[in-house]
């Protein structure tokens, strides 16, 4: 096993993209390290280590912005009491992943390049209309979140590119509301998943676990955006089976999830106030 | 008194197996099937790897015969030219890096001609799927009492059900591992068990040794909950055959994964209710059929159905009662003891059905219940009289009113009204659990047991019996101190090596406390007595008189004792017939829960826990005994699910088979009722299975009541509930 | 012995300076048990679910089995090997610890809830524990025992 740790970005985008020796970008490790002891070829493979990378840390706050640095984690953000005053769905949902061991080190960029359709962070992130930072040696470039996933754990991010940062427009919510549905209260890994955001741009909804990436369920926003709030749940079933297409596995059933995506959303959209 | 070895575990410096550090052990692993059935064809090595640094065993390196010997030699070592189940282990390998076992592991290929298994124990095995006799039933047992046909034909109502529970995996923190090597010829094993004697027996007949060329040792072990009372004995066999082979120590350490998908869990079970109940809703007659899925070798099976069946009927009064029990053998990893060991699962389907029955009577299910409970004098199925002095109806009065369910219920009923989405509702049970060994599996066991004065005038406690978390260690210093009158500083406890200690049998079946605790006053009684002193000797007398003993004779005076049954305790293992256990704890759980209709998930938000379990030894101990049962019922009840396919678990990481955190569960609520039973260490009953037999049914009974549907199946997942929710539509589709 | 060179790294661990050269493929908890022999440190699952490997990293707690050892270097540890047994008192009382083996995970956990009592503004200890599984005392005896430390129960 390889491993580099360069103390500066640049030096970092220089010893990513060479196609002999792939790296894998290593954060809080917290969806690497799981493969470790049971998969061999995971630990035989090359790391980049993003953690001596001091300029990705930390929050930053502009006029129009809240901009989550690449090694971010939960924790930082439950902690930031402007965050919670400004996004209070971001701190709900971080404090919903995992438990404070994995909130202490697991990072947003992360929990986006990983891809889970199962992912916390992302709903969110993606309801609020935050901008994936993506950086090479050829410069920069930005790619909506909700256009980044283009299926199963695949993202825009190219091998010689680092997510650098997460953008957040700063908008005024008339509402926002984030739900887990997971098999247990904590440290637990959702088997439906709900961001829902309201703002002076419409109607935004977040879907996870409930397709193979996290996904805007726009003809949800349409149904909201046209004809006001639902009367019932079954009421926004044609534009969920429109977005939406869950799948049984080992975690739960697509009946189950329909149906229960179906009632969370129904009842965050009527409820006031985040 | 703290728990003894309680700050060796807070501050990290307790050794378990995986801490022990031995220069130049090896590390190893298993080899295992992949198929759930079949002949083995072929084993190939990967030619990429050096096999010539590779420790390499098979079934042909056993020198004694290859069989883990337990009930039955069926369960083989290595398996040689069959496997029949998922996981099953076939090679052994060991070298000193882990890395590098590793991998060789994944290098090997075990080719198995495939043969049709046989998995789902409610539909009768076809001819190609027989393995045991011709119906592959590894055991059958049944209770006849009274003449249930005749009550059933003239009961004023006939109530039946079908109830169903899944496996359960124990979830003990410390996975499997032993540590083994040999020294001055003597094979040693040392590691995380529950029964270091059964651990013992199965060596000497696989490694063909004397009594005393084996000898195994009890490292710290990090739970158990049964888990570790059979299985331990097949890695001790491994890691001996390893060492055999390297002539160097070795250690297997199962990653959680491995433990998951190759060691036992709970029993599955259906059982079939047919009951019949008088115009009042008293009990007429019971009729129940017990069926359980044993998995591909016997093991633990029989007993476990015995135990099952026993209690299955209740703690209720009955006159005529039939139970059929039969146990299958089927191609998953052999299922075994986990706490409880079947009476969980009878209880569970007990338990729901009485709520069932007092619905069809017109009954509240407190007063069914309050109608039949046994009353001091009753018989039990097996026509055991019980006369324990326990009063198990205010046992069930005070559960009632500590949870505060009529006013609870009230306000659930003012919740169901004015919230959209959230029910709440009340949950009961009233159960029991045998203590010690079924029947007279005691007195097979002749339990012995001694205590020895050591020269500096501090006694030793010398039993097999392990401490795993349940208090052992504190318990029989809390008894030895107590009985002479000595400070618990002043009483050892041997470590348990059977090079060492006297076979004072297994620590499983709520026994240790009650039947070898008494042992411990024996062979404390016996000791006062080998040194010439008074029946009432105590403290400083003792002190002296040991250390004199061993100045004037160079010898530690040790003082012995021999299980005995207690007078007038009879069983018939022909007719199933007598006292099945010298005595009863007896239980009355209530559970509040709460489900969101939104989600179908269901939160235990409060649990009250009252039994009676004779004198309470140690209160911290006893409520943590109570309190870490419920969690791991409520689990039971309402997550924890073993996904099968062929044969093998596939949610076999931690991620994906689901317990309790902190976060699910509410303060458990514990409450003992205290009738000494004058047969325990100063009068206590056993403890540790009886809180697993009750959370179950209590908290499915609530969610039954809380949204009006009929479970009759655990876990009751969110999933489950939305699909009987649906069935019962219509109901409450209230949207505010 | 496959080939990996190993990694030199630097950390303060309870306190104290260490230097070691480190198999890359190594996890924090691995380092810490095999390498250093302080086994105080406990493997449950391998998989950050159970919280039995807890340390603290510059002052958080943290699954050790899912951090690479490499990653600690520059950085803070600290071990259950660090705690002061004197502290413990209220968990021992409480029933905190029955088998043990996923004590020192909870310790870790809860006494960085003890050193940080702002926390429980905003968190219930429940919530703050649900990273350390425990099979055997229902999480009551743990929950009493730094209830008691706080002085928050008598
Ligand atoms: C016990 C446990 C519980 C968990 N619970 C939850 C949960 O409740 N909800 C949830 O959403 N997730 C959960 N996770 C998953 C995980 O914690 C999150 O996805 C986390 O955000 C990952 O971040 P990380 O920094 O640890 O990622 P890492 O493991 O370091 O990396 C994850 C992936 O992202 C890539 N990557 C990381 N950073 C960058 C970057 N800057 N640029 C490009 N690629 C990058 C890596 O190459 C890798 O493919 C859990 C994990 C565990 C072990
Ligand atoms: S061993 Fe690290 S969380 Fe379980
Ligand atoms: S004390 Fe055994 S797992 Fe917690």
């Amino acid at each position: 096993m390889k491993v580099e740790r360069p103390r500066a970005l640049a030096a970092a985008l220089g010893l990513l993209g060479d196609a002999a020796a792939p790296l894998v970008p290593l954060a809080g490790g917290t969806d690497l390290l799981v493969h470790w002891p049971v998969r061999p070829d995971a630990r035989t493979r090359g790391y980049l280590d993003l953690q001596r990378l001091d300029e990705l840390r930390g929050i930053r706050w502009s006029e129009d912005a809240l901009e989550l640095g690449a090694l971010a984690t939960y924790w930082d953000v439950i902690t930031d009491s402007r965050v919670g005053a400004e996004f209070p769905i971001l701190v709900e949902a971080a404090r919903q992943v995992g438990a404070i061991q994995i909130q202490s080190r697991g990072t947003w960029a992360g929990n986006v390049a990983n891809g889970s359709p199962a992912a916390d962070g992302v709903p969110v992130l993606m309801a609020f209309g935050a901008v994936i930072v993506l950086e090479s040696r050829q410069g920069r470039r930005e790619v909506p979140l909700d256009a980044y996933y283009s299926g199963y754990r695949e993202g825009a991010r190219r091998e010689a590119e680092l997510i650098v940062a997460i953008r957040i427009p700063r908008r005024a919510h008339a509402l926002q509301r984030f739900v887990k549905v997971g098999p247990r209260r904590a440290q637990a890994i959702a088997k439906v998943g709900l961001a829902v955001a309201r703002s002076e741009e419409g109607w935004r909804v977040v879907a996870a676990s409930v397709a193979p990436t996290v996904r805007r369920c726009r003809a949800v926003e349409r149904r909201l955006e046209e004809r006001g709030l639902p009367g019932s749940p079954e009421e926004l079933d044609d534009a969920l089976r429109a977005d939406v297409a869950p799948i049984d596995d080992l975690r739960s059933t697509a009946d189950y999830r329909a149906r229960v995506l179906a009632r969370v959303l129904f009842d965050a959209t009527r409820k006031g106030g985040a | 008194m703290e728990r003894i070895e309680g700050l060796a575990k807070l501050t990290g410096r307790e050794r378990y197996v995986d801490d022990l550090q031995v220069d130049g052990a090896l590390w190893g692993m298993t080899v295992r099937s992949r198929a759930p059935r079949g002949r083995i064809r072929e084993i190939r090595f990967d030619p990429a790897v050096d096999w010539s640094e590779i420790v390499v065993v098979d079934h042909r390196d056993i020198p004694g015969a290859n069989e883990v010997l337990l009930i039955e030699p069926d369960q083989p070592v290595l398996a040689a030219e069959r496997v029949r189940h998922v996981h099953e282990p076939v090679l052994l390998l060991a070298h000193p890096s882990r890395e590098v076992v590793r991998r060789a592991a994944h290098a090997i290929e075990i080719e198995v001609d495939p043969e049709p298994p046989y998995l789902d124990v409610s539909v009768p095995p076809r001819p190609d799927q027989l393995q045991r006799g011709e119906d592959n039933v590894f055991k059958r047992l049944r209770i006849e009492k009274g003449d249930v046909d005749t009550a059933l034909a003239r009961a004023a109502r006939v109530v039946e059900g079908e109830y169903r529970t899944g496996a359960q995996e124990h979830v003990y923190i410390e996975t499997q591992g032993m540590l083994a090597w040999e020294e001055n010829g003597v094979v040693f094993i040392k590691g995380s068990l529950q029964c270091p004697y059964y651990v013992h027996k199965a060596a000497i007949r696989a490694l063909g040794r004397e009594p005393d060329g084996v000898r195994i040792v009890q490292a710290a072990t990090g739970g158990g909950f049964g888990g570790k009372e059979e299985y331990p004995s097949m890695i001790a066999l491994h890691a001996a055959l390893l060492t055999l082979a390297a002539d160097r120590p070795v250690k297997i350490v199962y990653d959680r994964g491995e433990d998951m998908e190759a060691t036992t869990k709970r029993h599955p079970a259906i059982v079939r209710h047919r009951t019949g109940v008088d115009a009042d809703g008293r009990l007429v007659a019971q009729d129940i059929d017990v069926v359980m899925d044993g998995g591909a070798y016997v093991t633990l099976s029989p007993v476990v159905l015995s135990r099952g069946i026993i209690h299955a009927s209740g703690p209720y009064r009955c006159e005529n009662v039939r139970i059929h029990g039969r146990v299958m053998l089927t191609n998953s990893p052999p299922h075994g003891a986990f706490r409880g060991f079947g009476a969980p699962q009878t209880h569970f389907a007990n338990e729901r059905h009485m709520d069932v029955v007092a619905a069809a009577a017109g009954l509240d299910p407190i007063e069914l219940r309050r109608r039949n409970l046994l009353l001091d004098g009753d018989e039990t199925a097996t026509g055991q009289r019980i006369v324990d002095g326990v009063d198990r109806i205010a046992l069930l009065d005070q559960a009632v009113d500590l949870s505060g369910w009529r006013e609870k219920e009230a306000a659930h009923a003012e919740l169901a009204r004015t919230d959209p989405w959230l029910r709440r509702g009340m949950g009961l049970a009233c159960f029991h659990h045998g203590a010690g060994f079924t029947g007279s599996g005691e007195v097979m066991l002749a339990s012995r047991l001694d205590v020895a004065g050591l020269p500096d005038g501090r006694v030793e406690v010398r039993s097999a019996n392990i401490e795993m978390g349940q208090g052992t260690l504190t318990i029989f210093t809390a008894i030895a101190a107590a009985r002479l009158g000595l400070a618990p500083s002043e009483v050892a406890i041997a470590e348990a090596d059977t090079g060492r200690v006297p076979n004072s049998g297994p620590t499983v079946a709520s026994r240790t406390a009650m039947i070898v605790g008494r042992l411990v006053e024996e062979a404390c009684d016996d000791l006062r007595l080998r040194l010439g002193l008074p029946a009432d000797a105590r403290g400083e007398e003792i002190r002296q008189a040991v250390r004199e003993h061993a100045r004037a004779t160079g010898e530690e005076t040790v003082g012995r004792a021999e299980y005995e049954p207690p007078r007038g305790v009879l069983w018939d293992d022909a007719t199933y017939r007598g006292d099945a256990y010298a005595a009863y704890g007896w239980g009355a759980y209530v559970a509040e829960v709460e489900v969101d209709l939104r989600t179908w998930a269901t939160r235990v938000v409060d649990f009250v826990a009252v039994q009676d379990v004779g004198t309470v030894l140690h209160r911290t101990l006893a409520a943590g005994q109570v309190q870490g049962g419920v969690a791991q019922g409520i689990g039971w009840a309402l997550m924890e699910e073993c996904r099968w396919k062929d044969g093998a678990m596939q949610n076999a990481q931690l991620t994906n088979y689901i317990v309790p955190t902190s976060f699910d569960l509410p303060p458990i609520r514990v409450h003992f009722g205290e009738t000494p039973w004058p047969g325990g260490p100063m009068g206590a009953k056993g403890l540790g299975e009886l809180p697993i037999d009750g959370p179950a049914p209590a908290v499915v009974n609530a969610v039954a009541r809380a949204i009006g549907v009929a479970p009759t199946e655990i876990p009751l997942t969110p999933e489950r509930l939305m699909d009987l929710d649906r069935r019962a539509e219509g109901r409450h589709a209230r949207i505010a | 012995m496959h080939g990996s060179p190993e990694l030199p790294l630097s950390f303060t661990l309870n306190g104290d300076a260490v230097s070691v050269e480190a198999d890359p493929a190594a996890r924090l908890l691995d380092l810490l048990r095999y390498d250093l022999g302080m086994t105080g440190t406990k493997e449950g699952c391998g998989e950050g679910e159970c919280g039995a490997c807890t340390v603290w990293i510059d002052g958080l707690p943290a699954d050790s089995c899912l951090v690479p050892a490499f990653q600690v270097d520059g950085r803070e540890v600290r071990t259950i090997e660090s705690v002061d047994p004197a502290r413990l008192g209220p968990l021992l009382s409480s029933g905190a610890t029955q088998c043990g083996a996923c004590t020192p995970g909870v310790v870790m956990t809860g006494l960085w809830i003890l050193e940080n009592p702002g926390l429980l503004r905003s968190h219930a200890i429940r919530e703050l524990m649900a990273g350390n599984l425990c099979r055997c005392t229902g999480y009551d005896g743990i929950i009493e025992g730094i209830e008691a430390a706080l002085g928050t129960r008598s």
